[in-house]
């Protein structure tokens, strides 16, 4: 009997061999010394918590979830989820108000697009950012993303929802918080591509937040919770609607497919492979010779691409870019993958700013020397950080997509 | 996804194929589940240090001859001497600075402070033209304060055995003493970092200038040059007496920026590496392979009309021993190695260890088999391959660089 293979814990941390090469790839060690860094936090550490959860160290929470220990580590272990379900698991600290109100991308969205006008221009003001640096400890070179005054939710059953069923396919929109309450536009680009090939978007029944912010914020029974409503919606939608899943969002795209069953214990194997990137979607469709894209005749553009963390541990950077590089007139630079140092929430918070923007620092040099017009990447925090950042204004490969496609010529190759 | 060459495998062997094929203006995506072995390179790459009966070699070109016909070398044949030089024409091309001949081996500085045979140095590291040079000599061995994986005990032994005359100093900066608030981070990569950042090196520089005077060699752990060479050159520059840099424990700073940069080279050709990624599955047929599926692209295949399997040996999960087997996890390719458990291993650690020759079988030309077939578009390279112990033999680099060369050069044709 091979009795090694009965001796493999759930977040397999005796595969560890110690090689170190974890903490040559994590974004956080080389700008915050208080953190431990990944070896040490997760499988070094994950030793002693096992005989002792006292050995927790409250300084895991200095993780920044971007999984690019897991990327890096030659023996699949899953590090990132090993610091997660510690903090899970050990954590005594309760999540502050301002953590609440991070991580309620759901609730904070809903109130703020109801007021839009006078939530976005309250937060821009220098007063209220200095009040929300000292008192909620969010920092004030921070920007908050702007509330849109109606949501995607609303202008889609307004103005889309009853032309989808004449199409003939379909797939669900999971739209995320970021396109429902700040971007609309990105939402409305994904159903025109989508129509354009001959593809009815819907809603999913129900959809909560991903859940991404309120894992890292230690809302772990808001997040099942919210998880579970997502799941069995997914679940409707893929199993009785033979609608598969599409998102716009690397991160929320990766939360359902992976922290779900890793992190929250939701299992998702039934569905799994149903939820995608719309551009791996659209990827593969054209791939297969079952869709074609006609292009505009456009002005020639450089454009940077930028990989987000959790694209790069899904290993789909690759379906964004060849999508963008069938652009005619488009130049794509790929940029290192990096770390843009955002982590979501985390870079809001005033204790995070400076690693934050240290992290980020390489990559935003990167982009300055590329002499791009623009760039493109999957993920809404990077944009915000990058546009923060930088000079430039970032795009998601999907709206470049719609811009540059002849939308009647494209639906009549679909035909 | 459709390529010309789908290689598996993203260390030294994966991409030195890579850069070639791709370079020759072909489609190449790598697979590679982690980053590879070059984080724990020595800053050098081995050719033949020994034979198989322990005889030390001194000209790799000319013992190559003895070896026998399941050594990767004997398949390579009269085209050693060819390979061995494209190999080091590749490195210095791709921005990786060696130095070395595969006509006669120098001597590299082992991080324990022995030398120890090798073919080429990363540019970093200064080689011996004999063990003996250090007779006589007055070293300064210099440290960081609380760095740990650099043993200088060890090394000052290692070179008062050879001769030499030896006192250790540690140096502590503002910017360390900020880096050993996390002990488990005062690792040689976050070193380099802080010593490429604003004017530390600069500083360092300095108290080296001052320490050293009256010495006749200055010997430091390689802890420079994560981003770029030029940091250690500069170091090189400025003192007026030799710079030794000793390779450190792992993670390796020169092996991780020569990975960096080959990845760089193949990816500026246009090649795909896709970093993170397994390959579990693959469609057979015909004594052919027709794709390859991964963990992360699922339902979406990785067509191509070339695989190398580049995945390693055991270390990398490359070869996977079980009580009574060892198999290859991408393909199931056969395997060469004795049933017997018994005769695996020798009870002296620092022995020749028979597990280690275990590999993937293959013919002349390097194709694999899958239950005896030839598969006529699969090819092995590297570490995964069967018929050398690497350790002993001290061949792993190069039998790495020279299969990738031989295979990617058959491929094109």
């Amino acid at each position: 009997m091979n009795t090694q293979q009965y001796n493999i814990s759930d977040n397999n941390f005796e595969q560890c061999l110690k090689c170190t090469v974890c903490t040559v790839y994590c974004p956080v060690v080389p700008v915050n010394p208080n953190y431990p860094g990944p070896k040490q936090a997760g499988p070094d550490g994950e030793r002693l918590r096992l005989k002792r959860g006292e050995f927790f160290d409250e300084a895991l929470k200095y993780c920044l979830n971007c999984k690019r220990c897991e990327v890096a580590c030659p023996s699949n272990v899953r590090i990132g989820d090993i610091i997660q379900l510690a903090r899970i698991k050990y954590s005594q600290k309760k999540p502050s108000l301002r953590d609440m109100i991070l991580a309620n991308t759901d609730i904070v969205g809903t109130l703020s697009s109801t007021f839009a006008p006078i939530v976005n221009t309250t937060v821009a003001l220098k007063p209220v950012k200095a009040v929300m640096d000292s008192v909620l400890k969010i920092d004030k070179h921070r920007t908050f993303p702007k509330y849109a005054g109606q949501t995607f939710v609303s202008w889609f059953k307004k103005n889309a929802a009853d032309k989808q069923e004449l199409y003939p396919n379909h797939v669900s929109f999971f739209h995320g918080c970021y396109i429902n309450y700040n971007y609309p536009q990105l939402g409305k680009d994904v159903v025109k591509v989508m129509n354009a090939i001959g593809y009815g978007v819907h809603l999913l029944e129900k959809e909560k937040c991903c859940g991404v912010a309120l894992i890292s914020n230690g809302l772990i029974n808001q997040a099942k919770k919210q998880a579970h409503i997502n799941i069995e919606s997914i679940r409707k939608s893929v199993n009785e609607e033979k609608r598969p899943v599409i998102a716009a969002s690397s991160t929320c795209t990766f939360t359902i497919r992976d922290e779900y069953p890793h992190l929250l214990q939701v299992e998702n194997d039934d569905v799994r492979d149903s939820v995608e990137l719309a551009t791996r979607f659209i990827y593969r469709l054209l791939e297969e010779g079952k869709v074609k894209l006609k292009f505009r005749d456009t002005q020639p553009v450089r454009v940077a691409y930028h990989t987000p963390c959790h694209m790069e541990k899904l290993g789909w950077g690759y379906y964004s870019i060849e999508l963008l590089r069938q652009i005619p007139h488009l130049d794509l630079v790929v940029l290192d993958s990096q770390c843009c140092g955002i982590g979501g929430t985390y870079g809001f918070k005033k204790e995070n700013y400076p690693t934050s923007q240290g992290i980020g620092e390489s990559l935003f040099n990167q982009i300055k020397a590329a002499g791009v017009q623009y760039v493109a990447t999957d993920c809404e925090t990077c944009k915000w950080q990058i546009e923060m950042s930088t000079p430039y204004e970032v795009k998601h490969p999907i709206s470049i997509l719609a811009e540059a496609i002849d939308v009647e010529g494209t639906m009549k190759l679909n035909k | 996804m459709k390529f010309d060459t789908v290689i598996i495998g993203g260390g030294l062997a994966g991409l030195t194929c890579g850069i070639r094929l791709q370079q020759a203006g072909t489609k190449c995506a790598i697979v590679s589940a982690g980053q590879s072995a070059l984080h724990f390179s020595s800053g050098s790459f081995d050719l033949l240090n020994e034979l198989p009966d322990g005889t030390p070699v001194s000209n790799p070109e000319e013992a190559v001859a003895q070896l026998d016909k399941s050594h990767p070398y004997a398949k390579i044949g009269d085209r050693f001497t060819h390979y061995a030089q494209e190999a080091k024409q590749l490195l210095i091309a791709s921005g990786v600075g060696v130095h070395g001949d595969s006509k006669h081996n120098t001597y590299r500085i082992s991080p324990m402070g022995t030398a120890l045979p090798t073919w080429l140095t990363l540019d970093d590291f200064t080689t011996l033209e004999s063990p003996d040079e250090l007779k006589g000599k007055k070293i300064l061995l210099v440290n960081i304060t609380g760095f740990l994986d650099f043993n200088t005990k060890f090394v000052a032994d290692a070179f008062e055995t050879a001769g030499a005359s030896c006192q250790i100093v540690a140096i502590s900066l503002p910017e360390f003493e900020r880096l050993r608030q996390s002990p488990t981070e005062m690792r040689s990569a976050n070193i380099a970092r802080v010593m490429e950042s604003g004017s530390v090196l600069e500083t360092f520089i300095a108290r080296l200038q001052e320490k050293s005077k009256g010495f006749d060699i200055v010997a430091v752990p390689a802890i420079f040059g994560l981003a770029s060479s030029q940091t250690v050159s500069t170091l090189k520059k400025q003192l007026d007496i030799p710079v030794y840099v000793i390779s450190t424990m792992p993670p390796s700073v020169p092996g991780i920026r020569t990975q960096q940069r080959l990845r760089h080279v193949f990816e500026q050709a246009g090649g795909y590496y896709m970093l993170g990624d397994t390959v579990v599955n693959a469609e057979t047929g015909d004594g052919r392979v027709y794709s390859v599926y991964t963990v992360n692209h699922g339902d979406i295949a990785l067509q191509a009309d070339h695989f190398v399997l580049a995945s390693g040996s055991f270390f990398s999960n490359g070869l996977y021993a079980l009580m009574d087997r060892v198999f290859d996890p991408v393909f199931d390719a056969d395997v060469e190695f004795d049933p017997n458990r018994n005769t695996w291993y020798n009870p002296s650690v620092f022995a020749s260890q028979r597990y280690r020759t275990f590999g993937v079988a293959t013919d002349e030309r390097f194709r694999i088999k899958i239950h005896g077939k030839i598969q006529e578009n699969v090819y092995a390279i590297g570490s995964v391959l069967s018929g050398f112990d690497a350790l002993q033999e001290g061949c792993g680099a190069g039998v790495s660089l020279l299969t990738a060369l031989y295979v990617a050069d058959n491929l094109k044709k």
